[in-house]
């Protein structure tokens, strides 16, 4: 299983690195090492007993080699959020294509662009931030991720910069991804005291085919910074997407996430946000559509490591046809984290009767003066709601659709950034053969 | 309008009505009272058409249909109205979205156009009135984190725009402080009209003071144990509802 990848890194060695990297070949190699050594999980690792990820690890997957250069902006624009005009960073097929993207108008200190210009020009910085976040350990998709390491996006805002407008890293499969891996490394890096909204989106203009996308995105929020981070997971529903998003953060900081989950046949994001300092706030907001037979996972850990922070968490889910939802959400609380509160939330709701879900509320807390708390709910709309909405005229079918859109709008409603909230209504909407 | 003949209805296997006749005419205000457990609620539910009961005998028509043929969306298209005792919270729909689809499900039924959101806030404009209520109310979500008394007045708010020509206002009054019970009850009031009919449904008289009904029924044990003028609403405050159990052997 592990074999073609050792073979294909083998083929590519030194070749993917930019002069003044020389510090990441020895990094892709333990990574490449690490890999070759654990190969894929077992469906006996139990922190990935419930994501079938069989077909990834039986399949056989070329790199992925961007795009043929048929694609016009105009095929982008549906996932533009109505702003072409926003800081840009597209890829096609896994590899950046610089004559799609736009700078935007972003200020002087603010840089959103390929990661191999950022090798180029912010050697420093990458040097710093780089793999140094998400641990190689974490899981053999990471290795993975870290020994083909080649593409990506990389933001970095300055120091006490607030960033008016959003950037977009935007990632985009068409037909010829059939068949391929891609393995985007992003890397967001916002300086202490700056505020700044990302967007990074999966989506694809191919929704039949077959293909792999194995993402890793780190993420420093400086002492004092704001950053809000959303992530939307459109893959084709035949696509299988295995994701993680590491985040370090430093005193007196706020990061909220959003994570959207509707593509792949099988897909998995992992959030894992360390809380490295005190006085720090954390949201994390998710939602997941599945339908059809799409597995949906979604795991999520927070290391409340210092005391005086703050984490909450909400992530719904709403499951047609025989589709499957998986929820872990982890807590960490270490001794020296006293007044920490993390408040944890997981409903489902389920439209069909042959839709399930697992889910598991994992919180290990070592300190004693906390507030921590967690549910989770998996069930069908609430009868006398539906009742209440028939009552007033409207027919069974439209309740169902009003009620079902409330339950997600609860949670879409989190995102701060209006364009982009009113383009995950209107996915939702869409979703639900509309109101 | 209305007449209900005999009818029985259970909740589970429990029988909560055990033969109901009771008949409502066009411009007439009922009240319907009677002890905690009296099946007084039941009674406004099973009206409306909640999927929690079912009915075993008896008939309901209304204008002539036979209404419990009827979906509960299709009553309300037909022009019954059920104020809630507890209103549901829908939270991430706003109060504006909620009231425009039942505004238009209703028109739609009626063959009339749909309304936009423009035309629609005209007309909330004027409804807004008869609960003494401000518009900002509209862009909440529809009930939730409404305080109690801000529930019921947005269920007459829904009465008042969706202009129904029966009404079962299910103890509007329960949870009220005496302001929010004036206003929710002038804003009944104001809805009154010789083509419609209101049935008051509440355990206490104190409602009654306000929204002034023709005839009161007292249920109790799932029947209608006596029928009178609103005077008979006043004896009830005075005497109680035992003595009335008492007199017709009715268990409890």
């Amino acid at each position: 299983m592990t074999q073609p990848f050792v073979q294909e890194f083998e083929a590519q060695d030194g070749t993917g690195t930019a002069e003044g990297s020389k510090w990441l070949e020895p990094v892709r190699r333990a990574a490449m090492e690490r890999f070759a050594r654990t190969g894929f999980p077992s469906a006996r690792d139990e922190e990935w007993r419930f994501t079938p990820i069989a077909p990834i690890a039986q399949g056989t997957w070329r790199p992925a080699a961007g795009g043929s250069g048929q694609v016009t902006q105009g095929d982008l624009s549906p996932f533009q959020f109505g702003h072409a005009d926003w800081a840009t960073v597209v890829f096609l097929n896994g590899v950046h294509v610089e004559a799609l993207s736009s700078a935007g108008r972003l200020p002087a200190g603010v840089r959103a662009v390929g990661l191999g210009e950022a090798l180029r020009a912010d050697a420093g910085l990458l040097e710093r931030h780089l793999t140094r976040h998400a641990p190689l350990d974490g899981s053999p998709f990471t290795a993975l991720n870290t020994a083909f390491l080649r593409e990506g996006g990389v933001v970095h805002v300055g120091a006490n910069i607030d960033l008016a407008a959003p950037i977009h890293l935007l990632f985009v499969t068409t037909p010829e991804s059939a068949g391929t891996v891609a393995h985007p490394r992003n890397l967001i890096v916002v300086e202490r005291g700056a505020r700044a909204s990302i967007v990074e989106s999966y989506v694809t203009l191919a929704p039949g085919e077959s293909y792999w996308t194995n993402p890793v995105t780190e993420v420093a929020v400086g002492a004092g910074a704001w950053v809000e981070h959303t992530r939307i997971q459109r893959e084709s529903e035949r696509a299988y997407h295995v994701g993680l998003t590491h985040v370090d953060q430093q005193r007196d900081s706020h990061y909220r996430a959003f994570s959207l989950a509707m593509g792949g046949a099988v897909a998995r994001h992992n959030l894992h946000v360390r809380l490295n300092d005190e006085n720090i706030e954390t949201l994390m907001y998710g939602l997941y559509l599945t339908r059809g037979d799409q597995v949906t996972d979604s795991h999520t850990a927070i290391y409340h490591d210092q005391p005086n922070c703050r984490s909450w968490e909400v992530y719904k889910g709403i499951l047609d046809g025989r589709s499957r939802g998986v929820f872990n959400g982890k807590v960490f609380v270490k001794p020296e984290a006293q007044k920490t509160n993390a408040k944890q939330t997981n409903r489902n709701l389920l439209l069909s009767d042959l839709a399930r879900v697992d889910t598991k509320p994992q919180l290990e807390i070592f300190a004693d003066d906390v507030k921590c708390t967690h549910g989770a709910t998996v069930g069908r709309l609430d009868e006398v709601a539906r009742f209440y909405a028939r009552s007033r005229g409207l027919p069974a079918a439209a309740a169902d659709r009003l009620l079902t859109y409330a339950f997600a709008a609860e949670v879409v409603d989190e995102v701060a950034l209006v364009p982009v909230r009113q383009e995950l209504d209107r996915l939702v909407l869409e979703r639900l053969g509309g109101l | 309008m209305l007449e209900i003949r005999n009818l029985r209805a259970t909740a589970g296997d429990t029988e909560i009505l055990k033969g109901i006749d009771l008949t409502v005419n066009a411009g007439e205000v009922h009240a319907v009272m009677g002890p905690n457990g009296s099946g007084k609620s039941t009674l406004a539910q099973v009206l409306a058409g909640h999927p929690a009961y079912e009915v075993t005998s008896g008939s309901v028509r209304y204008r002539g249909q036979d209404l419990l043929d009827l979906e509960p969306e299709e009553r309300a298209q037909a022009g019954l109205f059920l104020a809630f005792q507890y209103p549901v919270e829908i939270p991430g729909v706003s109060n504006a979205y909620f009231l425009r689809a039942a505004y238009n499900e209703i028109r739609k039924a009626k063959g009339l156009e749909e309304v936009d959101s423009m035309d629609f806030l005209d007309l909330l404009e004027e409804k807004l009135k008869v609960v003494e209520w401000e518009p900002e109310i509209m862009s909440r979500a529809v009930n939730s984190g409404f305080s109690g008394g801000e529930k019921k007045r947005n269920e007459i708010l829904q009465m008042a725009v969706l202009d129904p020509t029966l009404a079962i206002l299910d103890e509007t009054d329960s949870g009220l402080d005496i302001d929010a019970l004036r206003i929710v009850a002038a804003g009944v009031n104001k809805l009154r009209r010789p083509d419609n009919a209101i049935i008051v449904v509440t355990h206490y008289q104190r409602l009654l003071n306000y929204i002034i009904p023709d005839f009161v029924h007292v249920l109790s044990g799932g029947r209608i144990v006596k029928s009178g003028g609103k005077e008979l609403a006043l004896e009830l405050e005075a005497r109680g509802y035992e003595w009335l159990e008492d007199a017709v052997g009715a268990t409890p």
